[in-house]
């Protein structure tokens, strides 16, 4: 009997362990390893010496904390976009699509199915100055005084809210699709009004969705830089295009490394506050 | 029921129609204040539908509906004065228990003290003081069906609707809650129109019944009557075994109306069970299992007997099922209560017997519905 129990456990363990050996190899020693670079000092030339350089945290800080601020606002901006678009367009599939479903939720990853590269490259092309979407949107005025689409926020923004999209409206279609219509019934029958009972039995279901939706998009548009630059200027720069040019053409190791490690902490925190103000609760169901 | 005035809820011609079948076809009721209803039939017979167009869920293609004398055909179903007990009992699993009882109450905007009072009662009358604070998920089958019944009575409302409410639990538990129901309807005196497949819970709650059957109402009476005098061969069926078997009418007098078998047995029949059948016609004239007496052959006495051997006779204790084939070929199923204490020596399996039944224990049912 004790024997079966200890095997059992066993297996547990043997189950987790090539995920723990891939995560510690993969995962794990490189962050160890950058967490020690960007306490390093020195150049690309001379080489970098280790040196408990703790400053770079703080010199990190004050040199790019608008690229920082930028990409939070962005991110944030974007996240709100897609839920907005992502929502009703959930709704629909789960409630209402019928047995265009299937259809529908193709058309939603069919964007996989190409390189993200490639998709923005596309927006590049769409966008571009001497394109008829730039001539319709003069037309009407939308441009402004700069007369162009492309290296403006609303294009940096535009691009994430659209590269982003397909992982605001799964999860939010999974939490509405498994959700028993027949509650929105019940509620109607408690005498709540079709709004009311969205916003106290359909909405509060699909948080856990939300949740995980917020994340998915909020998090990888936080790091993103490829929208920026490809369809936005310097001045749209946001902090993933200060870490890749760090890394790859001014190849400061400590600085980038420093930033990706301020950026994720400060993703840490957000989604720590973000998941307390949620509630737990919503949080232990987006993730089961 | 003649004392009250406009009925609780009223049906005019309730037809609903998805695409090209007919879910309900014109069907007209009235239910009684502070009756105890019951839609009874197979599924698919219409009866949640017909549940649902006076929960406001479907809106009928014709007729009009009434809940106390006011047309509420095209009111949504917040604003009527109803409230539904689900088959799933569709609790809100993000609320705890005394959140979801209290939903209504605050949906119509009750002072929060009066409703926390209220709460407090009705998850008293289901006996669920204790578990106010867990979420539905924490609750079994049972308690989560009470549950959504102290939440739909919690806001008194004018009619309880309840939609297979017993549905999903085990056959004890049923029972249990059966009484229970019957019980809490007595005491709150709100009307209840139960929807359900299963006769004996139909019978043993509701105080009329309405039997349904591919859209449409078959019978409609007290349970007595309808296990009685069932009016047509699916009623007959549905609500018990029956033995019906084939007449024709050879003579009609003041009292009873004598009708003549297949295999040449006469019938006495109370005359009023047999409405206007002028002499040769051909009628179903039934009789329940209990009703039938067995006797050896030549000690039978009475109007009715009819002669036949036993194919089948298993004991069960406080009663034997017999199976008797009369001359005639029809196969009659009686059940014979064990009061006597004898087995099975005089009329067992293959002895000639008669079986006798009395003319008053006789109904007939309307000729044209054989596919039931």
């Amino acid at each position: 009997m004790g024997g079966l129990e200890r095997r059992r456990r066993l297996v547990g363990y043997a189950l987790v362990l090539p995920g723990i050996a891939y995560l510690t190899i993969f995962f794990a020693l490189p962050l160890l390893n950058q967490l020690w670079v960007s306490l390093m000092t020195g150049n690309d030339v001379d080489g970098f010496e280790p040196a408990w350089h703790f400053s770079i945290y703080p010199d990190a800080i004050s040199a790019y904390h608008e690229q920082m601020l930028r990409s939070v606002a962005y991110a944030a901006i974007a996240t709100v976009l897609c839920f907005v678009i992502a929502f009703p367009l959930a709704y629909f599939m789960a409630f209402k699509a019928g047995r265009w479903k299937n259809l529908m939720l193709l058309l939603v990853i069919l964007p996989f199915f190409t390189s993200y590269l490639v998709r923005t490259v596309a927006w590049q092309t769409i966008l571009a100055d001497d394109g008829w979407v730039v001539d319709i949107a003069n037309s009407l005025g939308l441009t402004g005084s700069s007369n162009r689409l492309l290296a403006t926020q609303t294009a940096v923004i535009a691009g994430i809210t659209y590269n982003f999209l397909p992982f605001m409206v799964l999860p939010l279609y999974v939490s509405l699709e498994r959700m028993d219509r027949r509650l929105i019934e019940a509620a109607t029958d408690l005498y709540a009004n079709r709004l009311t009972a969205f916003r106290r039995v359909t909405l509060p279901l699909a948080m856990p969705g939300v949740f995980a939706g917020t994340l998915l998009t909020f998090i990888p548009a936080l790091g993103d830089f490829i929208n920026a630059e490809l369809l936005g200027s310097p001045s749209q720069y946001m902090i993933g295009n200060v870490i890749q040019s760090q890394f790859l053409i001014v190849r400061n190791y400590p600085m980038a490394a420093a930033l990706s490690f301020i950026l994720m902490g400060a993703i840490l925190v957000a989604i720590t506050l973000y998941a307390r103000a949620l509630g737990t609760r919503q949080l232990r169901e987006a993730v089961a | 029921m003649d004392q009250h005035s406009a009925p609780d809820i009223a049906l005019d011609g309730i037809t609903k129609r998805f695409g090209d079948t007919v879910a309900v076809d014109d069907v007209s009721l009235e239910i009684p204040k502070s009756s105890f209803f019951a839609m009874l039939g197979p599924s698919g017979c219409g009866k949640t539908t017909t549940l649902r167009m006076i929960g406001g869920f479907e809106d009928p293609t014709e007729g009009r509906i009434e809940l106390a004398g006011q047309d509420v055909t095209r009111v949504p179903p917040y604003r009527r004065d109803v409230n539904t007990v689900f088959q799933s009992y569709a609790l809100f699993p993000h609320l705890t228990i005394e959140r979801n009882v209290a939903f209504g109450l605050q949906q119509k905007k009750v002072p929060k003290a009066e409703a926390r009072k209220r709460v407090a009662e009705a998850l008293e009358l289901v006996h669920l003081e204790g578990m106010a604070h867990r979420k539905p998920n924490q609750l079994s089958g049972g308690q989560q069906q009470r549950v959504a019944l102290a939440r739909a009575i919690v806001n008194r409302p004018r009619a309880l609707l309840l939609d297979e409410p017993l549905g999903a639990l085990d056959l004890k538990l049923r029972r249990q809650l059966q009484l229970e129901l019957t019980r809490i309807q007595r005491d709150v005196g709100i009307t209840f129109v139960h929807v359900t497949h299963d006769q004996e819970e139909a019978m043993s709650m509701a105080d009329t019944i309405a039997v349904m059957n591919k859209g449409r109402i078959e019978q409609l009476g007290s349970p007595t009557e309808l296990y009685e005098r069932p009016r047509t061969a699916f009623v007959a069926n549905f609500l018990g075994v029956c033995n019906l078997m084939e007449a024709t009418v050879v003579a009609r007098h003041s009292d009873v109306v004598e009708l003549d078998t297949a295999d040449g047995a006469r019938l006495h029949v109370a005359a009023d069970r047999v409405n206007g059948s002028a002499e040769g016609g051909r009628l179903r004239v039934g009789v329940r299992p209990e009703k039938l007496r067995l006797a050896p052959v030549g000690q039978a006495s009475g109007t009715n007997v009819l002669r036949g051997h036993v194919t089948d006779a298993s004991f069960l204790g406080v009663m034997t099922h017999y199976v008797v084939q009369t001359a005639a070929g029809a196969s009659l199923t009686i059940v014979a209560q064990n009061d006597g204490g004898e087995g099975l020596e005089l009329i067992g399996p293959g002895r000639e017997v008669d079986v006798t039944f009395s003319p008053k224990h006789c109904f007939v049912v309307e000729e044209e519905h054989d596919d039931a």
